[in-house]
């Protein structure tokens, strides 16, 4: 902890200008699906991939689902207006890499790296000097025991192609194409991403991460997972990362899906930071059967606007779901963030912790379901969520949406929103600390009890990143 | 609209035409009911997908059958006077039957020597025509029921004004009832409340139906202006008959250090609809909105509520309780609003339902956008059953099932009653929602 506080002391503000060290382009590509979005193109993304027919049907179905659905405006922001589609490229082949050298990454992003603590190893892949994170020497011991246990974890064109018995049923059924207008984009264009089978009653031990894969397309632009946990099975995994990365792609677009079968658990812990000119629209949903558990995890911090509402529909008797959701506003940003729980059996019980802080001109948004049907009994859910603004223009919605019918069902929701006392900062200042470091440190004890739900080492690194967020936003 | 038979009754514009030339006398007014018509017609009917209609029945709305309906008989009238009397001695009382005024409001002398008036409103039109025309639906309907609000606009009659001058108090309530009776009649009763600075008002709104069975539309508006440190305190009881439907688009504003305390209850319609909106902009200003409601059979009680914050150093505080029966629904639909530069805010927002069927089913939208930092802001809502323990306990001493749920429901509604300041009011809420639970 000295530590730490010893650096903060040392180091000015690091302000990540996320203009700088874009990534280039070779022009010259043997795969190239080329700008925009065709039939033409899904078929070559398709035929890229080697993919069996019904995998192709199932693309241009999506696309034309995609291009029937008019955009969410009507209640969500008309920034999704600055979207234009026909400007993007829809996939980006092997060997269409970006080419970056260490020496032109700036200064402050490696300054970032340092600070964050990330493993040297680690860093030129975030860096995006080398596209992909070649793990083989850092997990080769973690894949070796995976594999013991009869885990696949690979990309979801392996996952069709080596493990249709296992993955056909389930993919696409969670989040059908046409459940949002974005699910269906990602479903017509996907690429990247993980499918992950844990077997009947295997505890994995370590958090699965997609870096761990080797040679994959592991944060693409419309990345598709699907984790299917067999019955009293246990799995962790944790998508993204407490480092920004840096994107020239200006559009995300994910589909994740869980399957948590009789008595599994699964918990997706998600740190989100892309740069501050990304869409990150991302549709997340778990199924929990009987006794099952779906825990989300979810940190936004980076981005232009995300729009992200894990859900979790409980389908068993006695299933639970949670969602823990932490989300960082700066200038410019836009976080609406939110959690759905349906139930759909007796005995279901589900909770959502929302908290967000808004910093300058920064906006977070709530936006919530909670939905009990009439045929059911003792279902329970808990809501709460809290807000905090930090400076006199910063912006927070919330828009929870609660629908209870059935017997003996009981909901609760709460929501505030303050900002930081001014006798907290007083207290903190007196003992000598600046008021950015005041700032920080009450903004970290707003958040400090779902930190603590984080996987050790991100939930270090989120308290970093925070304390690096808050730093010039006051005084 | 369908092309072979002309639209009739209410969406019938030569019949509107016709009751808006009487008003030739105030052009101005007239003109109002027209540009009500063409609002009316250049607004589409909300749809499910509309979000300020979300989770409402919208499919189901129609607005074909209704017309305005002729004056009831003397015997009619007076009989419907003889039960309007919820107040023993208010400080005057109107009443209204099928959109027609059967007793005018008589103000003591002593009021009217302070400068108090209290008309209906075609009176009001001819005796206080500046007044009016500074006040009359000065506000938009911002909560989804625009075309609802303007078709009251372009039929707009029957009502009262009352103003209170600065510095007056009364204490005794000033009663409005409306009835309706006749099988598909439609009614836009409206309401103008001035309160000038310091004054200090009390109101008892009651919408009743006469003949229970009979279909009916209605349409009211209830405007409050509450000026520098007035207190106005406003009881609405919507109990139209339960063939009827209802929207109601109330608007108050306060001024600084305005006290404003209303209740909306609701126990009558087929589906009612009341969209409430509170604009505080005065810093000091207090405004504290209160809803209560028994839904039974099929009802849907749609309750859309706003609250706007554009001065700083005010607060406001919301409270709807609902308990539900049989196959009934109710949705709440609340949002705090503060202004970017309305700094140390204070505004609350709590909505509570019980289910006492399992048929039934409680919808909740409470929303924030909050762009001030310098606030206390929350909202809660929760919606479940009666205790299991508080249960026990009544049944334990021999209370039946219905008894006990009655009485722990009753406990749970109280909260809300005991904020009606008059208790002649407060005593004719708890029997029109205790009638409820025993005819359901």
């Amino acid at each position: 902890m000295a530590e730490i506080d010893e650096n903060l002391a040392q180091r000015e503000a690091i302000e990540v200008d996320r203009s700088k060290g874009d990534f280039k382009y070779e022009e010259s590509y043997a795969f190239d699906a080329g700008i925009g979005l065709s039939p033409s193109v899904v078929d070559y993304i398709s035929q890229v991939k080697a993919e069996e027919p019904w995998i192709r049907e199932f693309r241009q179905k999506a696309l034309k689902i995609f291009e029937g659905l008019p955009m969410p405006t009507h209640w969500a922001t008309t920034d999704l207006d600055n979207i234009k589609f026909e400007n993007i490229r829809y996939y980006l082949a092997k060997g269409q890499k970006a080419v970056r050298t260490w020496e032109e990454v700036p200064d402050d992003v490696k300054k970032t790296f340092e600070r964050l603590g990330i493993p040297e190893s680690e860093r030129k892949f975030l860096a995006g000097v080398e596209a992909q994170f070649d793990s083989e020497a850092v997990y080769s011991r973690m894949k070796e025991e995976l594999e013991k246990l009869g885990v696949i974890f690979c990309g979801p064109t392996e996952g069709l192609r080596d493990h249709p018995e296992i993955f056909r049923k389930w993919f696409g059924k969670v989040i059908p194409a046409g459940d949002n207008k974005f699910a269906a984009l990602n479903s017509a264009v996907f690429s990247g991403g993980s499918f992950i089978y844990i077997p009947k009653g295997v505890k994995v031990a370590q958090p699965l991460q997609a870096y761990f894969r080797i040679n994959a397309e592991n944060f693409g632009q419309f990345e598709r997972t699907l984790i299917i946990a067999d019955e009293g099975s246990e799995v962790t995994y944790m998508e993204g990362c407490t480092a920004p990365k840096f994107e020239t792609a200006t559009l995300h677009s994910a589909v994740v899906e869980l399957v948590a079968l009789k008595g599994a658990k699964i918990q997706y812990v998600t740190v989100q930071n892309w740069s501050a000119n990304v869409f990150n629209l991302v549709t997340k949903r778990g199924v929990a059967e009987e006794g099952a558990e779906v825990r989300w995890i979810d940190c936004n911090i980076g981005s232009r606007l995300t729009m992200k509402y894990p859900g979790v529909v409980l389908r068993g008797k006695g299933a639970r779901g949670e969602v823990l959701s932490i989300a960082l506003a700066n200038d410019g940003q836009h976080q609406d963030t939110g959690a759905k729980m349906i139930h759909a059996a007796d005995d279901t019980t589900s909770n959502i912790i929302a908290k967000s802080i808004s910093v300058g001109s920064g906006r977070s948004t709530y936006r919530g379901l909670v939905h009990i049907p009439k045929t059911l009994k003792n279902c329970r859910n808990n809501t709460e969520c809290d807000a905090l603004l930090i400076n006199e223009h910063s912006r927070t919605d919330t828009y929870p949406a609660i629908s209870v019918r059935g017997q003996k069902n009981s909901v609760q929701h709460e929501a505030s929103v303050s900002k930081v006392s001014a006798e907290q900062i007083f207290y903190m200042m007196q003992r000598g600390l600046s008021e950015g470091e005041a700032m920080s440190l009450a903004v970290n004890g707003f958040v400090n009890d779902l930190v603590k739900e984080f996987p050790m080492e991100y939930s270090v690194e989120l308290k970093r990143l925070i304390e690096l967020q808050m730093e010039g936003s006051v005084g | 609209m369908s092309t072979l038979t002309a639209p009739a009754g209410v969406l019938d514009v030569a019949l509107q035409s016709a009751e808006t030339t009487q008003f030739r006398a105030q052009d101005w007014f007239a003109v109002l009911r027209q540009q009500g018509w063409h609002t009316f017609q250049s607004l589409p009917m909300p749809t499910r997908d509309d979000e300020k209609w979300r989770f409402s029945d919208a499919r189901s709305l129609s607005l074909a059958g209704y017309a305005p309906a002729p004056e009831p008989t003397e015997a009619l009238a007076a009989a419907l006077i003889a039960r309007s009397h919820f107040v023993a001695r208010p400080a005057a009382l109107v009443v209204h039957v099928d959109g027609h005024c059967v007793l005018r409001p008589a103000l003591s002398p002593e009021l009217t020597a302070q400068g108090v008036r209290f008309e209906t409103l075609t009176d009001a039109l001819r005796h206080h025509p500046a007044l009016l025309q500074e006040h009359l639906l000065k506000h938009s309907a911002g909560l989804g029921g625009a075309k609802f609000l303007a078709l009251h606009q372009a039929w707009l009659k029957a009502g009262y004004v009352l103003f209170v001058p600065k510095g007056v108090e009364i204490r005794q309530p000033f009663v409005s009832v409306n009835w309706t009776s006749t099988d598909g009649v439609a009614v836009f009763p409206h309401a103008l409340i001035i309160a000038g600075e310091n004054a200090v008002v009390s109101i008892q709104d009651y919408h009743l139906g006469a003949t229970p069975d009979a279909r009916a539309l209605a349409i009211s508006a209830c405007d409050i202006h509450a000026g520098t440190g007035a207190k106005v305190s406003r009881l609405a009881v919507q109990g139209w008959g339960n063939r009827t439907q209802s929207f109601q688009v109330d608007n108050t504003c306060g001024g600084r250090d305005a006290l404003i305390t209303s209740v909306n209850a609701a126990v009558g319609s087929r589906r009612a609809r009341l969209e409430n909106t509170v604009r505080i902009d005065g810093p000091g200003a207090d405004v504290r909105l209160y809803g209560i409601s028994v839904a039974t059979g099929e009802q849907e009680f749609d309750q859309r509520t706003l609250q706007i914050h554009t001065a700083g150093q005010a607060k406001s505080d919301l409270l709807f309780k609902n308990a539900l029966l049989g196959k009934s629904r109710t949705i709440f639909s609340g949002l705090i609003k503060v202004a970017p530069d309305a700094q140390r805010t204070d505004a609350y927002q709590t909505n509570r339902n019980l289910l006492l069927s399992p048929d039934a089913e409680a919808d909740s939208l409470p929303g924030l956008e909050i762009e001030a930092n310098d606030v206390k802001c929350s909202h809660g809502a929760t919606t479940g059953q009666v205790d299991e323990n508080e249960l026990f306990y009544l049944r334990a001493r021999g209370i039946p099932l219905e008894v006990a749920q009655e009485l722990l429901a009753q406990g749970f509604l109280e909260e809300v009653i005991a904020k009606v300041e008059d208790e002649e009011g407060a005593e004719a809420l708890r029997g029109m929602l205790s009638a409820k639970f025993h005819q359901a």
